[in-house]
């Protein structure tokens, strides 16, 4: 009777004491497959040379070389990286100025969120569908509006000069909701003392806004440039669809690169090593704007 | 500044009206720039209908997204309440990888994946879809910050009773932390619903296709070029599930996305 109670006992305390390690199971066993796993082979691929079918055979460092040289690569980071020089800045400006409207008591404060919000939820590929009637060249909005006030037709997606800059924009429209919002909140931490003392010792709205306001948020600045960073150097759908990379593959942004080696050429192995390498990138620019900003601050 | 964000919700939302708009117009009347075609007609719809199997990427894209969101929500609740209520070795180590893979670029993880996928012969088919996501580093976060604000006592009680585990966490401690289940659902189902790359990858037979990637394929490919108001049509159908769940659950989906900073 004794022994028998000692026993359950114990295997009710060994029962606890693995129970945790049970429920964590599914996660470990879903980042060993998911993640783990595929970090490993995609360092493992980036030395092989690969098209699925074929078998595939080493070739040590080649595919880095040939990353260093590949022009096309090269072009795709520098568009990337022209699309966040517009991209982050005017999501930056618009989505505070937006937010910070908001901010003043104002009368339909969550009809003008809704609308700014409506953008974010739905898909890229309807966002870009639209937009491409909007910046067409012969046909588009905008540009019959140019016409009826009587200025020239632009080529938003078809000079190489400015699509780009026209997906950044777009991109910027589809998004910026989403960064009004987490401005709204930064801003209604600040508590409105400051402002009250500042007023009675003159300040302008200006000066309010760069001494108080400003400081205040910057963990919300970080935030917003951190998310929209990363998720810039992501871009992909928009290109895709849009452009196709073109014209000229000036919109070929690296994410589409790198798809296209892999499902398009079926060149594996060296798509690895781009996603691994451009992976890398984004990790350090991340980090280099963390350690700047924390810097500012 | 009633001005400046007048002119700005309509910079947000005209393009979308227009749209509406758009789909109902004949073929010659697309371009204008009026809101509402002076013949609305149904064709675009028919034909778009006609051309591309659009309800049963509507059935593909409900049927993913509705899994995804299920299992998310389980694995995160599970995992999460572990990490919250559990004191056990290695929890330290659980989330310094937790941490890892929310900063993982998926690039790095993108062809490894397709070919597990391969390998597994699971190309073409819904568990390709759902397995990949059905867990989330962001969600077991959520859940482990709901759970780590309920008191103890609750638990207790519970194993007093003889609750086991699953019991505590589903029928215990569930009815406690609905508006983070009601958040972790809504911002899991909005992005398994507009994900494309990944369908775009792993599933080549258009039966099987989600929506999002079907209508990009649809817009993509030659078939749409002649007729703007069938593609334009599908885009409709494409934010029309989402704008309504958004209308919907407006302010708690704006809260929801504003306490986490997180997006797609």
């Amino acid at each position: 009777m004794y022994r028998a109670l000692t026993v359950t006992k114990k295997s009710n305390f060994q029962k606890r004491k693995l129970l945790p390690y049970l429920l964590v199971s599914p996660y470990l066993l879903f980042v060993i497959v998911f993640v783990i796993f595929p970090v490993l082979f995609c360092f493992f691929l980036t030395f092989n040379k690969w098209n699925i079918i074929a078998p595939m055979h080493f070739i040590g460092l080649n595919n880095y070389s040939r990353l260093f040289h590949d022009r096309l690569f090269w072009k795709a980071i520098v568009n990337t990286l022209q699309f966040l020089l517009l991209h982050i800045p005017l999501q930056l400006v618009v989505s505070l100025f937006l937010a910070y409207l908001l901010n003043q008591k104002i009368k339909a404060g969550s009809f003008f969120r809704a609308s700014f919000f409506m953008p974010v939820i739905v898909s890229g590929v309807v966002v870009t569908i639209l937009w491409q009637q909007l910046l067409g060249f012969d046909s588009g909005l905008i540009n019959r509006m140019l016409m009826e006030t009587g200025m020239n037709k632009v080529g938003w997606l078809i000079n190489p000069d400015i699509a780009i800059y026209s997906i950044a924009v777009m991109a910027t429209w589809k998004n910026v909701g989403l960064y009004v919002i987490l401005f709204l909140v930064g801003l209604q931490t600040v508590p409105t003392q400051y402002y009250e003392a500042a007023k009675m010792e003159g300040a302008t709205r200006w000066q309010q806004f760069y001494h108080i306001t400003l400081p205040m948020i910057n963990p919300t600045i970080f935030m917003v440039v951190i998310l929209s960073t990363i998720g810039g150097f992501n871009l992909f759908i928009e290109p895709y669809i849009m452009t196709g990379g073109g014209p000229l593959n000036s919109t070929l942004s690296a994410v589409l690169y790198i798809y296209k080696q892999a499902f398009q050429y079926y060149n594996m192995g060296y798509s690895a090593t781009l996603g691994f390498f451009y992976a890398i990138m984004i990790m350090s620019v991340v980090v280099l704007q963390k350690k700047f900003i924390e810097k500012e601050i | 500044m009633y001005a400046a964000l007048s002119i700005a919700a309509l910079t947000f939302i005209y393009p979308f009206l227009w749209m509406i708009g758009a789909s109902f117009a004949p073929m010659q009347e697309i371009g204008s720039m009026t809101l509402w075609p002076s013949h609305p007609t149904w064709g675009n719809f028919k034909l778009m209908v006609d051309k591309i199997p659009i309800w049963r990427s509507l059935f593909n894209s409900l049927l993913v997204a509705f899994f995804t969101t299920s299992l998310v929500i389980i694995t995160g609740s599970v995992v999460g309440y572990a990490l919250a209520k559990i004191h056990f070795r290695g929890k330290q180590l659980i989330f310094y990888i937790i941490v890892f893979t929310m900063s993982l670029p998926f690039q790095v993880t993108l062809i490894p994946n397709y070919i597990t996928m391969v390998n597994l012969h699971l190309v073409d088919t819904y568990f390709a879809l759902i397995i990949p996501f059905s867990v989330s580093a962001f969600a077991i976060l959520m859940f482990r910050q709901a759970f780590q604000g309920l008191p103890q006592a609750l638990i207790d009680a519970a194993r007093m009773d003889g609750c086991n585990e699953t019991g505590i966490i589903f029928r215990i401690l569930w009815p406690n932390i609905k508006p983070t289940i009601v958040t972790v659902a809504i911002l899991t189902f909005i992005g398994s619903w507009n994900e494309v790359l990944w369908p775009l990858i792993i599933v080549r037979n258009e039966k099987l296709m989600t929506m999002p990637q079907l209508v990009t394929l649809f817009a993509t490919g030659g078939r749409a070029d002649s007729q703007l108001g069938v593609k334009i049509a599908a885009a409709v159908l494409l934010a029309l599930p989402v704008i309504i769940v958004f209308l919907f659950f407006q302010k708690h989906f704006i809260q929801s996305m504003a306490s986490t900073g997180l997006k797609d």
